[in-house]
């Protein structure tokens, strides 16, 4: 077995090497600069190597080294605030390291070999431990990270352990004789193991009124946002990185734009988390490969997200993870695929695109790990279909993976409806499995409200149909009496503003209050149209106009009030 | 100009060409060759020809030559330069029109290279960017109002054949200002697979308004080598680059046409024998794209910035055309131009309901243009389009069907395009200007109409 061979052949990314014997998925170095590379296909005395860096001036005859050992994650105290590339290197250092440009032929540990962490152990010496418990925690933070026995551990006593000031490296215990230090490391490409996935049934509350009550996503499960560009993906994906009630976010920007990072990376460290109080930084890793980063980082970068997600979710929290844009992965694989020469399938990407697509959502899970804790993993993957069609490969491949489905609308964007999440093509099949949820703790009738507005919707889209044929006029009064009301749902409630300092988060309870509040108005109407009102005096009620305003004020709750108690006199004002 | 270190070592000629086919050369048996290795291949007729190594192994070298392959038999020569593709560059690159690869053009000298820089630019650490929020003033309601450019932002023009895109381009370029600040400011204008009347057009322009002095023109024109159109715009980029991170200048980066050179992309890819992806054209767009709009932007710490107006026709003025699309997925929004609107006479023909700048939230506001700015520009977007709406039902029913309040949306949508689209080709309009032209349009709508902006901004600014 040689670990060590000469370069046959250099085109782009791909690296054909001779002379090693590699397992597949190994990683080498490449050439005199050591450039960082993966085996992915094996012919032969020929390995095909994936090049995480630039190839150009490299050529057939340099060195490869094989490290005989897997791409992996460095797993311990240190990833959260961390910006990394897609192949777990950070920013910052990479940054000290060859300035403000990325050259290659530089590598940096996932994790800080200097800094020391206060390690308390929460087992002594003599105790028994299996893989995956908690042997002892780390204050990273607010976030108490706790340290586990390696999974590869099968079972054994505690020779000794000890607390006190320890880097990531330092031995901290010893466990059947093996020595533990506080970092692991997983292969990227293997999901961490669990004892046992759940069901899902708790919500993920993310603040955004059209989610969180119409398309509900549970704690454990996939969401994917299809839309074409413009449509706010990227406001969507960041909206839930701020807002939603995860405790850790890994957000990985796949392929995008420089611009869109920095945004994120200014952005995040002035936000408050409302639960802590502290900079929301604090419980986010970042993940950025922009789009002009090397391609086969771009492909790994999904892995090691994911991968620093499921370590989170092994220490018993709810972990978010956002993927900003899974189309951008699918054709770093394409691109790949198509250096290989293999035989493509639909619109050139491979044919294993549907099998990577459903690998990478089934790793989000809620489940207990091998140390006892429940936690989950939520996937929110962004698709960027090529002009908004959904019937290309990428997404239809998502769809028939992920249960929750939120639609962008260009339709909706040019009429700056935001968020453009579509309500008649969205779907969420975790409803039903959540309105337990629902009635327990926000309201016993939150799901028959839920589904009353749906309705309203529904019967606005058909009757949208007759008014573009003749005229909104000749509709009958209850008729026109549901536009309005479906009118408010869609201005009102559906439409919020993510830059705004109030709307831009709404609790779960003012979500209910909000939709309550025009379910009465909705009653209201209709009685008053039976007693004989006229529509124009409904539809131009003084209240709606301070409704409309109401959800940017400061007193947000009180102002909600008065327009309760405005509904009540000014109808009654109406003779109701 | 754009050509490699002198190695020091004389690189040996090949003459084992074992095949050509469209622009590539397949040559045999050579010494190790690096990956995009810059290549001399001399002609029986004393010619020589430049060329790229696109992908080496021990037994066989493919090269893309640049020119073409016209000429070229087996018992040309191969040379290898040992060097991958350097642009020299120098402050004294302005003022100077040069080709699409880098030759001057213009008569005068060779440029005294003070650096050569690789030019394929290495991508710019995201943690090291510092986030767009300058606000550049074009003077063009539509752009300033409602789709608003920030210095270090890539916004391209969405166009199509027949559009006066060239016109808002000169427009913008001669316009172009940050409020407040007076910085050494610079164009870099790409032109790629350009005929030669608009060469001409181009060079008048610059000529006239005197702008030439404060830029650096590239030109490959219609009729020259596609493979050379694929390195023009990496010339000018790495132009750009210096001129902004290493001089501090402000940099405005004008590239027309981009559909030009995904041609030029496409027809390379078909002569290596792809996989093609959409259309015919390579699945690596969307990342060889990225890699030149992801160019634009400013450092932490550094004084100047590269803005990037990209100008691409849409085939067909169909938006989802791979070309636009992915272009869309990689600029931070863009400027559609309509034809109905261009019909109608009215210049600039923007259409602001499929326009949009994704920056624009960071360079508005209060201290940058005005507090009011982000209110009317979603009021403006909001009664435009339901105005827009109606028209379709006035074709069916009548306007004397619709209630008094639509009528009302009816006109304002009429009023928006004469008063805040339609400007003149010379007319440079203040932010201030654009916003209190919009206020004066508002005042033909209720009160009631205006949801979308705050009680305060009425308060202050709707005074009847």
């Amino acid at each position: 077995m040689s670990t060590e061979g000469v370069i046959y052949r250099v085109a782009g990314p791909v690296v054909t090497a001779t002379g090693i014997s590699p397992k597949m998925y190994d990683v080498v170095h490449v050439g005199k600069e050591h450039l960082m590379g993966e085996v992915i296909k094996i012919v032969g005395d020929y390995s095909i190597i994936q090049v995480y860096e630039d190839t150009s001036g490299i050529k057939p005859g340099e060195p490869v080294t094989n490290t005989g050992l897997p791409l992996v994650a460095e797993l311990g105290p240190g990833l959260l605030t961390s910006v990394y590339d897609g192949i777990q290197r950070p920013l910052p250092v990479l940054r000290d390291k060859m300035g403000d440009y990325i050259f290659r032929g530089v590598s940096a540990p996932g994790l800080d070999r200097e800094k020391k962490w206060d390690f308390n152990p929460t087992v002594k010496k003599g105790d028994e431990v299996t893989a995956g418990q908690v042997i002892g925690t780390v204050k990273e933070g607010s976030t108490l990270h706790k340290i586990m026995a390696p999974p590869s551990l099968k079972k054994g006593k505690v020779d000794s352990i000890s607390s006190g000031k320890f880097t990531v490296e330092d031995v901290i215990a010893k466990i059947d004789g093996q020595p533990v230090q506080m970092m692991q490391k997983w292969p990227v490409r293997i999901p961490r193991p669990v004892s046992e996935k759940y069901q899902p049934v708790i919500p993920l509350i993310t603040g955004l009124r059209v989610l969180d009550t119409m398309f509900p996503l549970a704690k454990g499960g996939a969401a994917a946002i299809p839309g074409a560009f413009g449509t706010g993906k990227t406001v969507t994906q960041q909206s839930l990185a701020k807002y939603s009630d995860a405790e850790i976010v890994v957000y990985i920007g796949c392929g995008e734009r420089g611009n869109e990072m920095t945004e994120v990376l200014t952005e995040f460290p002035e936000l408050v988390d409302p639960k802590t109080g502290e900079s929301l930084m604090n419980r986010t890793v970042l993940i950025a490969n922009t789009s002009n980063m090397p391609v086969a980082a771009r492909e790994a970068s999904v892995y090691t997200g994911m991968t620093i997600a499921e370590y989170f979710r092994d220490m018993g929290y709810d972990v978010s993870l956002m993927a900003d844009s899974t189309s951008r992965w699918a054709e770093a694989m394409r691109e790949i695929s198509s250096r290989l020469e293999e035989m493509p399938g639909e619109e050139g990407y491979p044919a294993y695109l549907a099998g990577r697509l459903s690998e990478f959502y089934e790793r989000a899970a809620r489940a207990k790990s091998l140390g006892g804790d429940a936690g989950s993993v939520s996937v929110i993957g962004a698709v960027s279909p090529p002009g908004g069609d959904l019937s290309e490969p990428v997404t239809q491949n998502t769809l028939r993976i992920v249960r929750v489905f939120w639609a962008l609308d260009t339709k909706l964007r040019e009429r700056r409806h935001f968020p453009t999440i579509n309500w008649l093509t969205s779907y969420s099949m975790y409803d039903k499995q959540l309105s337990g949820w629902y009635k327990k703790n926000v309201a016993e009738d939150f799901p028959a409200l839920r589904g009353w507005a749906m309705q309203i919707l529904q019967k606005e889209a058909e009757l949208q149909d007759v008014v573009q044929m003749v005229g909104s006029d000749s509709l009958p009064d209850e008729q026109k009496i549901t536009l309005e009301v479906a009118k408010l749902i869609r201005e009102i409630y559906l439409q919020q503003n993510a830059y705004h300092p109030v709307d831009a988060y709404c609790p779960i309870d003012r979500q209910y209050k909000m939709l309550s509040l025009i379910k009465k108005y909705s009653d209201l109407a209709d009685k008053a149209l039976a007693a004989g009102v006229q529509v124009d005096k409904i539809a131009y009620l003084p209240a709606r106009q301070r409704f409309n305003q109401a959800k940017y004020e400061e007193k947000v709750d009180e102002e909600l009030a008065a327009v309760d108690a405005d509904f009540d006199s000014q109808f009654a004002g109406l003779g109701v | 100009m754009a050509k490699t270190k002198s190695t020091a070592k004389v690189s040996k000629e090949y003459k084992t060409i074992s095949q050509i086919a469209g622009p590539l050369v397949f040559v045999k048996k050579t010494e190790p060759v690096g990956y995009q290795e810059m290549v001399n291949v001399r002609l029986s007729d004393g010619s020589t020809k430049r060329g790229q190594v696109l992908d080496s192994s021990e037994d066989l070298v493919v090269v893309q030559i640049f020119e073409g392959t016209s000429g070229i038999d087996r018992e040309a020569s191969v040379r290898f330069l040992g060097d991958t593709m350097k642009m020299p560059v120098s402050k004294d690159m302005l003022g100077r029109v040069l080709t699409g690869s880098g030759e001057p053009l213009d008569g005068g000298a060779r440029i005294v290279p003070e650096k050569e820089l690789d030019i394929v630019g290495a991508a710019i650490n995201p943690w090291a960017r510092d986030s767009p929020a300058d606000f550049i003033q074009t003077g063009i309601s539509t752009i300033d109002g409602m789709n608003t450019l920030v210095r270090g932002q890539k916004l391209p023009i969405f166009s199509a054949s027949g559009l006066p895109h060239n016109e808002i381009a000169l427009q913008i370029a001669r316009q172009a200002k940050v409020l407040g600040e007076n910085n050494e400011f610079a164009v870099v204008f790409i032109a790629m697979g350009i005929t030669n009347e608009e060469k001409q057009m181009f060079m008048s322009e610059f000529e006239r308004t005197g702008a030439l002095k404060n830029a650096v023109v590239f030109l490959n024109l219609a009729d020259d080598p596609a493979v050379e159109r694929i390195v023009t715009p990496r010339l000018g980029l790495t132009t750009a680059e210096y001129m902004a991170f290493e001089l501090g200048m402000q940099v405005l980066v004008i590239m027309t046409d981009v559909t030009n050179y995904c041609e030029a992309l496409r027809q390379v890819g078909a002569a290596r024998e792809e996989v093609p992806g959409r259309r015919g054209y390579p699945g690596y767009m969307y990342t060889d794209l990225a890699q030149l709009y992801e160019r634009a932007g400013r450092i932490k710490g550094k004084k100047g910035s590269i803005t990037q107006i990209p100008i691409l026709s849409m085939p067909g003025d169909d938006i989802t055309h791979p070309i636009p699309d992915l272009s869309g997925y990689i600029t931070e929004g863009q400027i559609v131009l309509s034809r109905d609107l261009h019909r109608n006479g009215i210049y600039p023909p923007v259409n602001v309901s499929s326009s949009l700048s994704r920056l624009m939230n960071s360079g508005i506001g209060k201290g940058k243009t005005r507090d009011d700015h982000k209110a009317v520009s979603d009021q403006l977007y909001a009664s435009y389009a339901e105005g827009k709406d109606f028209r379709g039902l006035v074709a069916i029913v009548g306007k004397d069907s619709l209630s008094a309040k639509d009528r009302k949306l009816l006109d304002f949508a009429d009023l928006f395009e004469d008063r805040v689209v339609r400007q003149g080709i010379d007319e440079d309009r203040s932010i201030e200007n654009t916003l209190d032209i919009a206020w004066e349009i508002f005042k033909e709508l209720d009160v009631d109409q205006l949801t979308r902006i705050d009680r305060k901004y009425l308060e202050a600014y709707l005074g009847k």
